[in-house]
């Protein structure tokens, strides 16, 4: 039985939760006017049960590595992080020794160069920020560790996903996919300075750094055809990683969570119901 | 209290009976109170979850301009189990301030803020008020762009107080810039505050205790047919709420943890960089819209702006906003506690929630073009309804008939 009073209020509190979702669905509203609207990907890290496609990751790394890497730091990810991708204790440390690191002091006081080890960071391509600056122009290519879950709308979110965007909402994944596919001739009235590029997603749509992907700039082992928009995706998905490495578990363990609880609240309002049985 | 151990305490020190009295079967609680009722508890629930996590998070975190960003990385990445607190704390802030707006909601609606539990209300808001200084400096710790850029807005607008603006924004800096002195005393009083907060719901819990619970009806309880013991109906109740709260929490924590965060707050503060539009957190947007109202062409800057700047009146008007709650129990004049029995209130109740909602909206878009006038519009209606509707509507209105009692009401509806 709904006393009307209740009706109302009930209506008025729905009407009132749906301006609550609007205005959480358009909270960070979009600066620039004209920029392109990236499309939503079926990343395999979406969903209750999403994980990253490992090879697809793999092949990623090799793209961050060869291409990348040569602007773009990667300061938070260390060689043993690559593990969790399926490289091999034995393939991190081979990786891992590719390059050197300044160690020290010893124990006569000098600083000296040694292999990289899986405990240590991805190398860098420039020394320090300052330099990364003075070889771009006067601004450092942003790190990459977080980027998926520092651009757009951030990280993988189910709500996000399964609502499909529509309070413009873009999963970090999906701007940086179209930024790396979204390169082209500037439409008509839009002027591109010296230095920049034309990239229909940047909000601007001038951004300083050049299309880093073409067709074979990297060869994959696993014979996958190295196409731009192949390649795009490897690296959004080994940067997805980089920048949420705990998702899998994360999911995993949010599931039990999720089924303990639906447990433990049903029993709970079955006893409440017990309880309450002999008031009226 | 058969166990010796038990009753040689208890004579030494009577905690147990202290206990009972408090939230067990020795207090009696009103046997109507509805689900709206369950958001106290939730409340208290959302601070534990808050104080424990942050403690945590307080052992691995490093409150440094250089190293504050990667430390709070190294908490997500290197630290077991680092990022599930994290989550648990970053989104906790969000379900705490859920859990405290409904039930500040729900006092409103049903008039539990009247005579006798004024006191009560004070220290509620005092809670709110403490909320709000504890979320502000806890957001500023990650050292993201909306950490940095937030702090400096927000401690900015004490500038606008006369004569000592300036030396009170120098204090709160330590510094003549947003710094590391900044980001040192935020720390430390984000750890200070939630004890505060802890220290006034005791105070709140005890003030409640004194006359108990209000109800749906509004009236009085007026004798022990009207109550049963809080346990177990209300324990079991209050577990069942918590429950379904930590359901809905964990749903977030696990599967959308940025889901109410800031993209760019992943991005390490950088002073020379301002991000496109410096966004506070969810639960500030309200207070943010009514802080950037208060322009030139106002309507209601208008008859004060000979008094002083735009900027102090919105500052004034952002901390009146909630201030004035306070004084609620006066404002309205009514004698009818709930809505239930007050046919016009009730509309303007659930005109001021979509009005506080409209506001939130108005505080997540850049003041351009409508915004402006509808967060004008939004922000005149949030006073008017606490200083003109309030008090005009309970002379004017004629309330419905009040159940005699709450077993009388339980038996026979009012409508």
């Amino acid at each position: 039985m709904m006393k009307p009073t209740i009706k109302t209020a009930f209506a008025a509190f729905v009407t009132a939760a749906a301006v609550s979702a609007v205005v959480l669905g358009t909270a960070p509203a979009q600066a620039a006017g004209n920029v392109a609207t990236p499309a939503v990907q079926d990343w395999s890290f979406k969903g209750l049960f999403g994980t990253f496609d490992r090879a697809s990751a793999q092949r990623g790394y090799k793209v961050y590595k060869e291409v990348c890497s040569a602007c773009h730091s990667l300061n938070l990810i260390k060689f043993r992080n690559l593990q969790d991708l399926g490289f091999s204790e034995a393939q991190v440390k081979a990786l891992a020794a590719e390059y050197e690191i300044q160690d020290g002091p010893n124990d006569d006081g000098e600083m000296f160069t040694r292999k990289r080890t899986p405990s240590d960071p991805l190398p860098a391509p420039f020394a320090n920020e300052k330099a990364a600056a003075a070889a771009n122009n006067g601004k450092a290519p942003p790190d990459l560790s977080l980027i998926t879950k520092a651009r757009a709308q951030g990280g993988d979110s189910v709500i996000k996903v399964s609502l499909k965007h529509p309070g413009g909402f873009t999963l970090g994944a999906d701007y940086v996919y179209a930024l790396l596919t979204g390169y082209g001739e500037p439409p008509a009235g839009v002027e591109v300075p010296d230095g920049g590029n034309y990239n229909k997603y940047f909000p601007g749509g001038v951004i300083a750094m050049a299309s880093p992907l073409a067709a074979d700039a990297v060869e994959f082992s696993d014979g996958t055809k190295a196409t731009v928009a192949q390649m795009a995706h490897d690296v959004t998905m080994f940067l997805s990683w980089a920048a949420e490495p705990e998702l899998e578990a994360r999911k995993r363990l949010g599931v039990k969570v999720m089924l303990f609880l639906l447990v433990l609240t049903g029993m709970l309002f079955a006893l409440k119901r017990k309880i309450w049985s002999d008031i009226h | 209290m058969q166990n010796g151990v038990v009753k040689w305490i208890e004579h030494r020190m009577p905690i147990f009976s202290f206990i009972d009295h408090s939230v067990g079967s020795g207090y009696p609680a009103p046997k109507n109170l509805s689900y709206w009722w369950n958001f106290g508890s939730l409340a208290g629930l959302a601070l534990i979850i808050m104080i424990v996590s942050g403690i945590v998070l307080a052992m691995h975190y490093t409150p440094h301009t250089t190293l504050a960003f990667n430390s709070v990385e190294r908490i997500m990445r290197d630290v077991n189990g680092g990022w599930l607190i994290r989550y648990l704390h970053m989104n906790g802030g969000s379900f705490f301030f859920f859990a405290v707006f409904i039930h500040i909601f729900r006092g409103l609606y049903f008039g539990s803020y009247k005579y006798p539990r004024e006191l009560l209300w004070i220290i509620g808001v005092l809670i709110l008020l403490a909320m709000m200084a504890t979320a502000f400096m806890g957001y500023v710790l990650p050292w993201g762009q909306m950490s940095y850029w937030g702090a400096t807005v927000i401690t900015n607008l004490f500038s606008a107080v006369p004569w000592v603006g300036d030396s009170i924004v120098t204090l709160l800096w330590g510094g003549f810039v947003v710094d590391n002195p900044t980001l040192n005393r935020f720390f430390s009083l984000h750890y200070l505050m939630p004890f505060v907060i802890l220290g006034l719901v005791i105070v709140h819990i005890w003030a409640l205790h004194t006359f108990g619970s209000n109800n749906p009806t509004g009236v009085d309880v007026k004798g022990p047919q009207d109550t049963i013991p809080f346990h177990p109906y209300f324990t079991i109740k209050d577990l069942y709420g918590m429950g379904v709260f930590l359901l809905i929490f964990c749903f977030f924590v696990f599967f959308a943890p940025n889901y109410f965060g800031e993209a760019d707050n992943y991005i390490p503060a950088n002073p020379l960089a301002t991000p496109p539009h410096i966004v506070p957190e969810w639960y500030f947007l309200p207070f943010y819209a009514i802080l950037r109202a208060f322009t030139n062409d106002f309507v209601l800057y208008w008859p004060i702006s000979w008094l002083m700047t735009a900027k102090l009146a919105g500052v004034i008007a952002m901390f009146g906003s909630v201030i004035l709650l306070a004084l609620v129990p006066w404002l309205d004049t009514s004698k009818v506690r709930s809505a239930r029995f007050r046919p016009v209130y009730k509309w303007f109740f659930w005109i001021f929630v979509l009005d506080w909602l409209v506001l939130g909206l108005v505080g997540a878009h850049p003041p351009e073009g409508a915004w402006v006038l509808i967060g004008q519009i939004s922000t005149a209606y949030y006073f008017a309804h606490l200083l003109v509707i309030l008090p005009i509507l309970g002379v004017i209105e004629r309330p419905l008939a009040l159940p005699e009692s709450i077993s009388a009401s339980v038996t026979q509806p009012a409508e």
